[in-house]
């Protein structure tokens, strides 16, 4: 894959500490979306043509996006743009913020962009419209072929600003595609952006493949394929296509996950009819074997500082979900509650732990806290599971399949995202069925 | 006294109902607790040696019938000394991706530890886990998913 290369020149302008009075609360589910005004970014026209981009439509294309990703989220109510009172190029300069306060708007991002010398010069404004300030800006330069990317960093600025959280918007998605008949699954990686845009297929389906999962720290990815038929975990660079198989272990390798700092995998090796955890040091290439039960201990999940991992076993009879140290010491069961357990996921904020639940025949994606006390379940289907976490740890996004009829007809997969407060599940938009989301970290972080 | 005899008339109907129907279900879906007793899916590895056997939900026990079949193979391998197999363990789609993949090699590992008290030598024996990913049934029903909770051992030369 063509490496993407992306060079920014910020410079901040305006940076003293503006007291806002709009804030938006995203700690429980909003069920008052802020109403945010965005203009159009105004096409500066000494802009020349850039190869194969619709270089005049690109400011409403950048704000279509930015809009998108802000209507997503469930806490802003972006609004329509008819009802839109200036020019993008005045309102970007100074908005008159009566005019606006009068469609309702709380917020009104403006911008401006010019293409020239095979360069893109983009620059944005966020306006508190309710204290008549200038809340924040931010000008960057880059090559125009990363014009989404600039939609998605900008959307990133705005929600860092507007509710004191990193944002998560340039960032991607790796699933695993399906299609064909449900006993005949034909399964690739696929990669597309948080939106579903840029998709793109990182193998070709001729081996069944499994829950992909990315490096936080770089566009590694680490997942199962049953290359020569021999289900082995695998190390994929995204950007060389690079792939390799992690460790010589002879038999079935899976379930891997890269610890927070990038440079192990933890995963399960099954031998013999039990399967037990490894970890494998990505530079030295030590292995070093975590569990050590008859039972079945597999999906582990380090905690962000690295010091514990999580991970199901049945040992207790049934799949429940366990805490250690890192060194597979001081094991203490964490569910108690009715029905089985797996896929525990650490939050990057280290703060809770995302799993599936499966009881009296129905699944649940839930949160609860590390010690396994505050369970929520937040979503209840036919079937779902591996949940995935956004960077900012305020979003989940997990697997869904329908229940199929008598052969199999009926049958689908798709991913879907629910927010930590249980509120706006959505549907996201994939090219073909899709399962075994995760998400990446910020890219241009 | 009338009152009490009636109840206990209509209890003792009521419980010989409940037993008649249990019965009728029984034969029904080939199922003896959720265990698949059924021939639907099943091949062979010679005439009268089923190839399969079939598992609780969330177990990888061999229940009688599947001991029997197992040493219908062991028979049937020790008869056939070239023969190699592989044993596919499989897990229903009710159950987390990750540990169904674990569920179906322990299956298939049940399976092949059996033929080897048998005699069958473990080198003859390779195994494989498919977890949830190749169902022989796709329906999303209770007969499917214990047809698809199985081991299938396969002939590899």
């Amino acid at each position: 894959m063509k490496r993407i290369i992306l060079f920014f020149l910020l410079f901040f302008f305006n940076v003293k500490i503006l007291y806002a009075l709009i804030e938006v609360d995203i700690t429980r589910g909003n069920l008052d979306p802020l109403p945010i005004a965005i203009s159009p970014l105004h096409v500066d026209i000494k802009s020349v043509e850039y190869e194969g981009l619709k270089v005049k439509q690109l400011g409403s294309d950048i704000s279509s996006i930015i809009e998108k990703n802000f209507k997503n989220t469930g806490l802003f109510n972006p609004l329509k743009k008819e009802a839109f009172v200036q020019k993008p190029d005045i309102a970007h300069l100074k908005p008159r913020f009566e005019d606006w306060r009068l469609i309702k708007a709380q917020a009104l991002v403006t911008g401006k962009l010019l293409v020239k010398d095979g360069k893109l010069k983009v620059e944005f404004r966020l306006w508190d419209l309710t204290a008549a300030k200038e809340m924040t800006a931010l000008a960057f330069t880059t090559t125009p072929s990363n014009w989404r990317r600039v939609a998605h960093i900008i959307s990133d600025k705005i929600y860092e600003r507007l509710t004191g959280e990193e944002g998560y918007f340039d960032t991607r998605i790796i699933y695993v595609s399906e299609s064909g008949p449900k006993s005949e699954r034909v399964k690739k990686l696929a990669i597309m952006d948080q939106d579903g845009a840029n998709t793109k297929y990182l193998t070709l389906g001729n081996e069944l493949v499994l829950t992909p999962r990315f490096n936080p720290t770089n566009q590694m990815v680490t997942y199962l394929s049953y290359f020569r038929n021999m289900p082995r975990v695998y190390l994929l660079d995204i950007e060389t296509g690079m792939q390799e198989v992690v460790g010589n272990f002879p038999g079935m390798t899976f379930a891997p996950r890269f610890s927070p700092d990038g440079k192990k995998i933890i995963m399960s090796f099954a031998e013999e009819g039990n399967s037990d955890i490894y970890t494998m040091d990505l530079e030295t290439r030590v292995v070093e074997r975590i569990t050590n039960h008859s039972s079945i201990d597999t999906s582990p999940s380090f905690s962000p500082d690295g010091k514990y991992i999580a991970f199901n076993s049945d040992r207790s009879g049934l799949q429940q979900l366990y805490v250690m140290r890192s060194d597979g010491s001081n094991v203490k069961r964490i569910t108690f509650g009715k029905g089985i357990y797996g896929t525990p996921v650490w939050s990057p904020r280290g703060d809770l732990i995302a799993f599936t639940k499966m009881r009296k025949g129905r699944f649940y994606i839930g949160v609860m806290r590390t010690d396994g006390s505050g369970e929520r379940l937040l979503t209840e289907n036919f079937y779902q599971e591996a949940p995935s976490w956004s960077p900012n740890g305020r979003v989940l996004v997990f697997y869904r399949e329908t229940k199929a009829g008598s052969k199999g007809e009926g049958f689908s997969a798709s991913l879907w995202s629910i927010d930590i407060t249980g509120y706006n599940e959505r549907k996201l938009s994939t090219k073909t069925d899709a399962s075994d989301p995760s998400w990446s970290s910020l890219l241009s972080k | 006294m009338t009152l009490n005899t009636n109840l206990k008339n209509i209890l003792l109907v009521i419980f010989a109902t409940l037993i008649l129907s249990a019965c009728s279900t029984g034969k029904k879906s080939k199922l003896e607790g959720d265990v698949y007793t059924g021939k639907e899916t099943v091949k062979y590895l010679a005439s009268g040696v089923p190839d399969r056997v079939f598992f609780a939900t969330n177990k990888s026990s061999l229940t009688t019938a599947s001991r029997a079949t197992l040493r219908k193979q062991a028979t049937f391998l020790r008869k056939n000394k070239k023969l190699n197999v592989t044993i596919e363990g499989h897990a229903d789609e009710r159950g987390t991706r990750e540990y169904n993949l674990a569920l179906g090699e322990r299956r298939a590992n049940a399976a092949r530890d059996y033929l080897m008290t048998y005699g069958i030598s473990g080198k003859r024996i390779s195994v494989i886990s498919y977890g949830k990913e190749k169902p022989v049934n796709p329906a999303s029903s209770p007969l499917a998913w214990s047809q698809n909770r199985r081991s299938v051992t396969v002939k590899v030369n």
